[in-house]
């Protein structure tokens, strides 16, 4: 059961300055399945999540080397427009973190950015984005309240609409409920079981229970490395490496 | 010999400090040890509260001698007739003068100030020499006294530019001054910004000009009009840098153009009270800086209420 490549991956290398934080990371992610990247925490599963939306560019002494191609383009060739990338590729981040303004600014944000200025467009997309994300009936009579006001649940989800209004195909999230109740857990998760039938997700998670449940796809860092990369039912009942299964027993972590 | 020997005063007090929480640890009994506690917790609070107190009854007593000795002088419309006779005085010139230096203060040193602090925080590394070498210029400018910007403003803007004692030379002087304030206190508000507002416009596809612009100033605005409002009550309360370079007229004409001289209300306000006549009329003067800038405050308070909901 594999379908058609996405995200692909061979040899990468990534330092932070001396330190090398990636080690030979050679992945293949399939078009609209979940992948779960999990690790314990200073594994690299951030840095490698940033890497398909080139946020890592933004950090001083960050030196990448391999080929890594997203629908067969070489996201890190010169002729690359980021911007373009980043509209392609949307991120959701650990915390919530909704721009200080109303909540149809910080959606229609992507679709200004992309050149959107007719308000009948707009009000459709973000209408669009906030329902896709699950938020309307809680929000719709409030859009030009502050962001800020909405409980941390909402504005995790908020974010996702803001992501999702920038019409992107692939959705990275990192750690996107460990901020969050388990209430709010749920509701997201619900929510990328939904969205995997229109955008490729890839998803850090701590939580591995979380990876089981959602995820179609896992793999397992350790130490920069990815140790095994298989199927989520694979991984998590029968582990082809004894690493893997000591994680996930919860003998080290 | 008095700062000497309250140096020694407090060097004898922090000698004494570890000693006696010594005797106090291990050999005074669990009970007394916590009365002991109790009652210095109330001599500390007592005195916290007293020089609370006296910063109050300061304010309190400089704005109470203010109107009671201002206040009854503050004629309406007397002081504030458009065409007082001569020999009268009139408080309008130098409020609308006061009003014009402060539009075009802010009109040169607010984008100034905060574009270059944009461009320290936002588009330079940690650890730039060239920044650091701005900064430090920064610091050491906001240090001056203001009587050498009214110097310099003299030397340079009025004789070296030519452009006379003027409201032009006061504005340029004033907008030098203000510059380093608006940068600092810029700079300190875009710092505040959170990261993860820049990353979220980025990971949206936003470039640097759009992120900077639309959302890491709107969110600093709250921090950048404290740093305004700042700069508008030290324009206010200026005098001797402008006496030297926008002019101390006894009788402030409303300037008629840039190159017209003018007084603000400051600095009319030291002309009254230097010729003794009007000493009732300083008071009023002194009424009218007094609620200016109490209404800056009030401003101040307001602006930033409004941003924080949003
Ligand atoms: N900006 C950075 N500069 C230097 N080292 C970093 C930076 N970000 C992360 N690291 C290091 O890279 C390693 C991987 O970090 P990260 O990708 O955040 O791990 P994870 O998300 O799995 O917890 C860690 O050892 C971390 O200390
Ligand atoms: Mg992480």
């Amino acid at each position: 059961m594999t379908g058609n490549i996405d995200i692909s991956v061979k040899d990468c290398n990534l330092w932070y300055t001396n330190f090398q934080a990636l080690k030979d990371i050679s992945m293949e992610i399939e078009e609209q399945k979940v992948t779960a990247f999990i690790g314990p925490s200073g594994c690299g599963k951030s840095t490698f999540i940033r890497i398909f939306n080139r946020m890592n560019d933004l950090i001083e002494g960050c030196k990448i080397t391999g080929e890594i191609t997203i629908g067969g383009k070489d996201i890190y060739a010169k002729e690359t427009d980021v911007t373009v990338l980043r509209k392609n590729v949307g991120m959701i981040f650990q915390k919530p973190n909704p721009f200080p303004m109303s909540i149809y600014d910080n959606v229609a944000f992507g679709p200004r950015t992309a050149g959107i200025k007719k308000k009948t467009v707009l009000d459709e997309m973000v209408e669009r984005s906030i329902k896709q994300a699950g938020l309307w009936n809680e929000v719709s009579d409030r859009l030009k309240k502050s962001a800020l006001g909405l409980s941390g649940g909402q504005q995790q989800r908020l974010c996702i609409a803001r992501a999702l209004a920038a019409e992107p195909k692939i959705l990275l999230m990192d750690e996107p409920t460990s901020a969050l109740d388990p209430i709010s857990t749920g509701t997201i998760e619900d929510l990328v079981s939904e969205l995997k039938n229109h955008f490729t997700i890839v998803i850090v998670t701590h939580n591995m229970q979380q990876a089981t449940r959602i995820s179609d796809k896992t793999a397992f860092f350790l130490l920069g490395e990815v140790v095994e990369y298989d199927e989520t039912t694979k991984i998590f009942t029968n582990p082809t490496d004894k690493r893997t299964e000591n994680y996930i027993t919860g003998r080290f972590g | 010999m008095g700062m000497l020997g309250n140096l020694v005063v407090v060097a004898v007090l922090l000698a004494l400090i570890k000693p006696v929480r010594y005797v106090y640890n291990n050999f005074l009994p669990e009970k007394v040890l916590h009365k002991l506690v109790r009652f210095w917790d109330k001599v500390f609070l007592a005195i916290i509260w007293i020089f609370a107190g006296m910063t109050v009854a300061a304010l309190g007593f400089i704005i109470f001698h203010v109107l009671s000795n201002g206040l009854p002088h503050l004629t309406i419309p007397g002081l504030f007739s458009f065409d007082a006779p001569p020999e009268t005085v009139t408080l309008i010139p130098a409020i609308v003068s006061t009003f014009i230096m402060v539009a075009l203060v802010l009109l040169i040193a607010v984008p100034l100030g905060v574009l270059s602090a944009v461009f320290l925080v936002e588009y330079t590394g940690a650890g730039n020499k060239f920044v650091t070498i701005i900064r430090s210029a920064a610091e050491v400018l906001a240090g001056i006294p203001s009587i050498v910007y009214g110097l310099f403003g003299m030397m340079f803007f009025r004789v070296f530019l030519g452009l006379g004692m003027s409201v032009l030379s006061g504005t340029l002087t004033m907008s030098i001054m203000m510059l380093p304030l608006i940068m600092r206190t810029t700079e300190e508000a875009l710092k505040a910004v959170p990261m993860t507002y820049r990353e979220a416009s980025f990971a949206l596809g936003a470039g640097k000009l759009r992120t900077v612009f639309r959302i890491v100033l709107p969110s600093a605005i709250p921090g950048i009009l404290a740093g305004v409002i700042l700069a508008i009550g030290r324009v206010v309360g200026e005098s001797a840098a402008l006496i030297f370079t926008a002019g101390a007229l006894l009788e402030p004409r409303i300037p008629s153009g840039l190159f017209d001289t003018a007084s603000t209300l400051t600095v009319h306000m030291w002309q009254l009270s230097n010729y003794g006549r009007f000493m009732n009329e300083t008071y009023a003067a002194a009424v009218v800086l007094l609620i200016i800038v109490l209404l800056l405050n009030a401003l101040s308070a307001f602006i930033a209420r409004k941003f924080s909901k949003v």
